[in-house]
């Protein structure tokens, strides 16, 4: 066989026809979860996997993968088989999640009853005050 | 790098849903007409499940034997920093593959298994990586326009249901990009050269016109089998669609350079404004993806070659207490 490439035709190629499988299983060893963080400070983010043989090689191999291009500041990599999920199936337990608003800031606004008992009260209120502390600080 | 993928149309439809849960099957069906992801543990039906191993898998092996026409050229490339940008867009198909056969792998199909399907020739993939990159000219057409059909193909595919496979897409687009550019740079620079520069892009382009127009497969019909696929969005656009899109975007930029395209039929009617072409040979187009290309059976001997070099220091590394667990994500 004559190849267009000249590595290829020095190589001493196999036959293909046997049909033998290559790979045995777990050839591939095991899956590692990859946690990119892109500069100090920042959340580690899951990026992918990587197949190693230990923790040292899907160092190696997520750096390759997930920081050959992207600004990298730090990697983690985690066996898959550690990482425990909560279920998809299980979702609905997280279906009142968003009806929590007594757990949010913008949820509280007692401005009116302020402004109410200061005029029932006759308590000046600040607002002129305030106005001129924005301006001061929008100059 | 990716071509397009076959989808095995010859099962019957009636037993494509044979034996589902039709609860469950309403339920999943629902969460893709919302425009949800479907993640690894979700409940789906056997042939989703079946089909997408078999896209994602091929796309991946297309990934893997097209770094091999660019890679024989990395050390005749012209000058170092075409050699140092050669060999990162190499190193970016090589890793797509790995993104890909990862997501693949979330369906339940291991790496191994996968591999093996390619090298003893069970699984596809691209049918224009059969194809020799003859010169620095090919590299520069293949780097530019074939890259070009899979970031259209790659971009539609985004948009699917499968969690795994978008986000690995996603980020496959983003790195296309570079090597889109790199090859558009690549083209100009040879047809805006001398006279021999530009005869070797020109020839390049004609050797390189019907593959071009294999990329996106033959024309499709729409079978209650597809129509199934499009619905649970894993297939997202018809092969022509595809094919529109690039001629519309790519044959202007081609002419812009005062290159020819060998066919004279190719031009855009203006009232329908749908390209028109000669029909690629499609019985060539069979005849490469059974087997009977220029290049198949090289390119899965040196990939044999690969494996079986490699095979005592994977072994070596193993360790016997290792356990295999399906990623997460
Ligand atoms: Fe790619
Ligand atoms: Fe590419």
């Amino acid at each position: 066989m004559q190849s267009y490439d000249p590595r290829v035709n020095r190589m001493e190629l196999p036959s293909n026809e046997d049909g033998k499988e290559v790979l045995q299983s777990e050839e591939n060893w095991e899956t590692y979860e990859v946690f990119h963080q892109k500069k100090r400070g920042d959340q580690h983010i899951h990026v992918g996997i990587v197949h190693a043989a230990n923790p040292e090689m899907a160092l190696i191999l997520a750096k390759e993968s997930f920081g050959r291009r992207r600004q990298t500041a730090n990697l983690w990599v985690v066996k898959s088989s550690q990482v425990h999920a909560t279920d998809y199936e299980n979702q609905d337990m997280f279906e009142t999640t968003p009806e929590k608003t007594y757990r949010e800031a913008s949820d509280y606004y007692c401005m009116d009853r302020i402004r109410k008992y200061q005029q029932e009260h006759g308590i000046a209120d600040r607002k002129g005050e305030r106005r001129k502390k924005t301006e001061a600080k929008s100059k | 790098m990716y071509g397009t993928t076959f989808i095995d149309k010859n099962k019957p439809v009636k037993n494509i849903l044979e034996g589902e849960d039709p609860v469950k099957l309403a339920e999943f069906e629902a969460r893709i007409t919302r425009g949800e992801k479907i993640e690894p543990r979700d409940w789906m039906p056997k042939e989703y499940r079946r089909q997408l191993i078999r896209m994602i898998e091929q796309h991946a092996h297309s990934e893997i034997i097209g770094a091999l026409p660019e890679g024989t050229w990395i050390t005749r490339a012209p000058g170092f920093r075409r050699k140092l940008a050669l060999m990162a867009k190499v190193q970016d198909e090589v890793g797509h593959g790995q993104l890909l056969y990862s997501a693949a792998e979330t369906l339940g199909k291991t790496r191994e298994a996968m591999i093996n399907d390619l090298i003893n020739g069970k699984s596809k993939y691209s049918n224009v990586f059969n194809y020799p990159a003859m010169t620095w000219g090919d590299t520069a057409i293949i780097a530019w326009l074939i890259d070009a059909g899979a970031i259209i193909n790659q971009v539609t595919n985004s948009k699917g249901s499968y969690g795994p496979y978008c986000r690995a897409l996603e980020r496959i687009c983003s790195e296309e990009s570079f090597h889109l550019k790199y090859g558009h740079d690549n083209v100009v620079y040879l047809a805006t050269g001398t006279p021999k520069q530009r005869e070797l892009v020109q020839d390049a382009l004609n050797r390189w016109w019907t593959p071009i127009m294999h990329f996106h497969g033959p024309p499709d019909k729409i079978s209650a089998h597809t129509q199934i696929l499009m619905k649970w969005k894993v297939k997202m656009a018809s092969n022509d669609d595809m094919r529109q899109q690039f001629l519309n975007e790519y044959v202007p930029k081609i002419w812009d350079l005062g290159l020819t395209i060998p066919d004279p039929n190719l031009r855009k009617n203006e009232e329908t404004g749908k390209w028109e072409y000669t029909e690629p040979d499609w019985d060539e187009f069979k005849r490469v993806i059974n087997g009977d290309g220029p290049c198949n059976k090289e390119r899965l001997q040196v990939r044999r070659w690969a494996e079986e070099r490699g095979a005592w220091v994977r072994r070596a590394l193993k360790k016997a207490e290792a356990k295999y667990t399906v990623p997460l994500a």
